[in-house]
């Protein structure tokens, strides 16, 4: 055990700091889920690409820069500290991006993950549909082979910023009257395809964040498909690993917040102190913020000496998205009576805690996450 | 950067395991509650004969002289077998702090060889832990007077015995007697000293706390695999699968911040106690979670007096406040997180 950054590992992250300091903008962007905002944030994506920084784990020939999943957290450590903006295309490079790598062919890495990575090609999920969302193998959306296309219809839902993405990746039935798991294939779809319908979808903060996609005989050609046919089951949970195991939710994120609750707690803490729970909910939400950086350190260091990500990592999303909740939660405790009003002191922390309602929905419910817990690391019966 | 133990680390960890896992059995534990000694001879004899009582004297004095990060290892095996205090928990910070007494020579020839050869009990008396462990068969009584370390024969220490619900434990209120001939460091070095301690007193207690709650972890889950409700095991319902769930969760974001705390004590971290407290609170945290979640999987089985379930959680109820309270471990962590010029995050707090 020892837990000193390398001399490399810290001239990357005075590498990575300086660079932030040069190109963050100043002001932050408008919200990704407005045009305008989206159009910024696309802008930004491609400044980060300039710099290798798009996708810093992919190899050097697909646009990133080869780093080691340590200099990944370093990077994400630092990105997160310089407040900088979101991750527009997020769920293309964190979790398209890492199964292109495992299941895609030559050409489909040449032709995607370069474009993703400038974020030419701005990517949204598309997993869910009206009947299938913490039961996804109840996917019912057809993709009928048709010489060398497959004809989509059906209907995908909750799809994550597809209002202005160029493409979708996820989960189409292409085996007729297969049942579950089986007979599903991962099908990458570009959206201006004839036949795409995306209605947005207005969330809670009152911005769409997300949409419905209806397919009506759209046609894909079969190179779109990712791994082979009828295994689409498994190919995504590969994406879902990546996502509720490790890339998608890194600790700098929490530690950034952990961070700006301290600053609040200080700055009002003698109202805030009429309460004595709230200052063990900062002590707790701080010390839980710096225990799952701990252990996204300890999954990083087995991953380097060659262990695989085990059934432990299911522990992951119930762990983060309950510490998100609990920062947040706090904040509006601390912020009492102004937590409500929409001011540039709690708005931020009020969308923060509304984005943190999801956390324990979306990625595979935390009831569905408790389930794998209990099954696949516990060892405990199914049925 | 290497947050992992190594391969010899775990090596020596699963000898010790395999060993336990035949000498500590449940059976063994109880005979022990019938005997004065709280623990039963062939358990005691084995502790001697392995030489696990010279696991933490240095090898100067005939010791193993092993590292806080290998205790911390080995202090959840002891907790998954629930092995009692005196001749490994206690003498794992007690030996430490002999060996690191800057100017007792003699003290330090008299004790450890005796102590690695499992001819010498310690006991620690302390305002932090004012219920002594086995302090009638203690040889010798490390004790704390105005931060000066004092280290009194048994004859000049009168002891009472108090009951602990944990049917193992065996606690006493100690009087002694403390003066210039029962001195072996002065106020200003017994303040690094029992730093120490109580941080190693507290990291035996995390290990033990996570051993103690994979344990009831396992057998819960063994439990629910076998008894049937409804005409299927009761391990296959989501509610009692989710009470289960909650406990490993607890339990593997608390392992990563025990890691942590051995190493800065280890390495003698300008953070460690800061970092011990915090390893306390989620230990003692999650520990808590298993002995309630462990006892409702059980139904009334649970609260049997056959039932093994009742060797762990009672020695979880016992821990839970010694060597500091929940109070005392809090204000260790606030009294660093609110300090005006502390800085928090990636690079300041990790390392």
């Amino acid at each position: 055990m020892d837990l000193h950054y390398t001399a490399e590992q810290n001239a990357f992250r005075a590498e990575v700091r300086a660079w932030m300091q040069q190109h963050v903008p100043r002001e932050a962007l408008p919200d990704y889920d407005t045009f305008e905002g989206f159009q910024a944030h696309r802008a930004w994506e491609k400044t980060l690409n300039s710099a290798g920084y798009a996708g810093i784990t992919w190899p050097e020939a697909l646009g990133g820069r080869g780093a080691s999943l340590f200099e990944w957290l370093i990077f994400e450590e630092e990105y997160w500290a310089a407040d900088a903006p979101l991750r527009l295309n997020q769920n293309g490079v964190f979790l398209l991006g890492p199964t292109l790598m495992e299941y895609g062919t030559e050409a489909q890495k040449a032709r995607f993950l370069p474009r993703m990575a400038a974020c030419d090609d701005m990517w949204a999920q598309a997993w869910s549909e009206p009947g299938a969302g913490s039961d996804m193998a109840a996917i019912r959306t057809t993709a009928v082979r048709d010489g060398d296309h497959y004809v989509i219809n059906g209907q995908k839902t909750w799809s994550t910023r597809a209002r202005w993405a160029d493409w979708i990746f996820g989960l189409f039935r292409t085996e007729a009257g297969s049942q579950r798991h089986h007979g599903l294939s991962y099908l990458l779809v570009p959206l201006d395809t004839p036949g795409v319908t995306i209605r947005p979808i207005r969330q809670l903060n009152g911005l769409a964040g997300f949409a419905e996609i209806f397919f009506d005989n759209v046609r894909v050609p079969v190179d779109c498909c990712l791994g082979a046919e009828g295994e689409g089951w498994n190919v995504a949970m590969a994406t879902a690993g990546f996502e509720r195991g490790l890339l998608l939710r890194s600790p700098a994120r929490y530690q950034q917040t952990a961070r700006r609750l301290r600053t609040l707690y200080l700055a009002n803490r003698d109202a805030a102190d009429r309460d004595l729970s709230i200052r063990d909910a900062v002590i707790r939400a701080i010390s839980a913020t710096e225990a799952y950086a701990l252990s996204t350190y300890r999954t990083v260091s087995m991953l380097a000496k060659g262990s695989k990500i085990g059934p432990e990592s299911s522990t992951n999303k119930i762990f983060w998205s309950e510490l998100d909740l609990l920062l947040h939660d706090t904040a509006l405790r601390i912020l009492g009576s102004r937590a409500e009003l929409d001011t540039p002191e709690s708005r931020r922390w009020m969308e923060g805690f509304m984005f943190a309602q999801a956390g324990p929905i979306y990625a595979g419910s935390n009831e569905i996450q408790r389930n794998i817990v209990a099954e696949r690391m516990l060892g405990m019966p199914r049925q | 950067m290497d947050f992992t133990y190594t391969d010899d680390q775990r090596a020596f960890r699963d000898a010790m395991r395999a060993l336990l896992m035949v000498e500590a059995s449940p059976e063994r534990v109880r005979e022990g509650w019938e005997l004065d000694a709280g623990i039963s001879p062939q358990l005691q004899e084995l502790i001697a004969a392995q030489g696990l009582s010279a696991l933490s004297v240095p090898e100067a004095f005939g010791g193993l002289g092993l590292a806080d990060t290998d205790w911390a290892l080995l202090s959840q095996e002891f907790g998954y077998y629930a092995v009692p205090d005196a001749a490994l928990n206690t003498a794992y910070p007690a030996a430490c702090l002999i060996a690191a007494l800057p100017d007792a020579p003699s003290l330090q020839q008299a004790t450890l060889p005796r102590l690695a050869a499992g001819e010498l009990q310690l006991a620690i008396s302390h305002p932090l832990n004012p219920l002594v462990a086995d302090a009638d068969r203690a040889d010798l009584v490390l004790a704390w007077a105005d931060s000066e370390v004092h280290a009194v024969p048994r004859s000049a220490v009168d002891v009472s015995a108090l009951a602990s619900v944990d049917p193992a434990r065996r606690l006493y209120r100690v009087s002694l007697e403390t003066g210039a001939g029962t001195r072996v460091a002065d106020a200003a070095q017994g303040e690094v000293l029992w730093r120490e301690l109580i941080n190693r007193s507290n990291l035996a207690i995390c290990g033990q706390l996570l051993g103690l709650t994979q344990r009831i972890l396992d057998i819960s889950i063994d439990y629910s695999a076998q008894r049937k409700q409804f005409g299927k095991a009761i391990g296959s319902f989501q509610a009692v699968k989710h009470h289960m769930a909650d406990v490993a969760v607890q339990s593997e974001f608390a392992k990563p911040v025990f890691n942590r705390a051995a190493w800065a004590v280890e390495h003698g971290h300008p953070l460690r106690d800061v970092y011990v407290s915090q390893a306390r609170l989620a230990c003692s945290e999650a520990a808590a979670l298993a002995a309630r979640n462990g006892i409702q999987l059980h139904g009334a089985m649970g609260y049997t007096w056959e039932c093994d379930l009742q060797i762990f959680m009672k020695r979880i109820w016992a821990l839970a406040s010694s060597w500091g309270d929940a109070a005392f471990h809090k204000a260790r962590v606030a009294d660093w997180l609110f300090a005006p010029d502390t800085e928090i995050g990636p690079g300041k707090t990790f390392i």
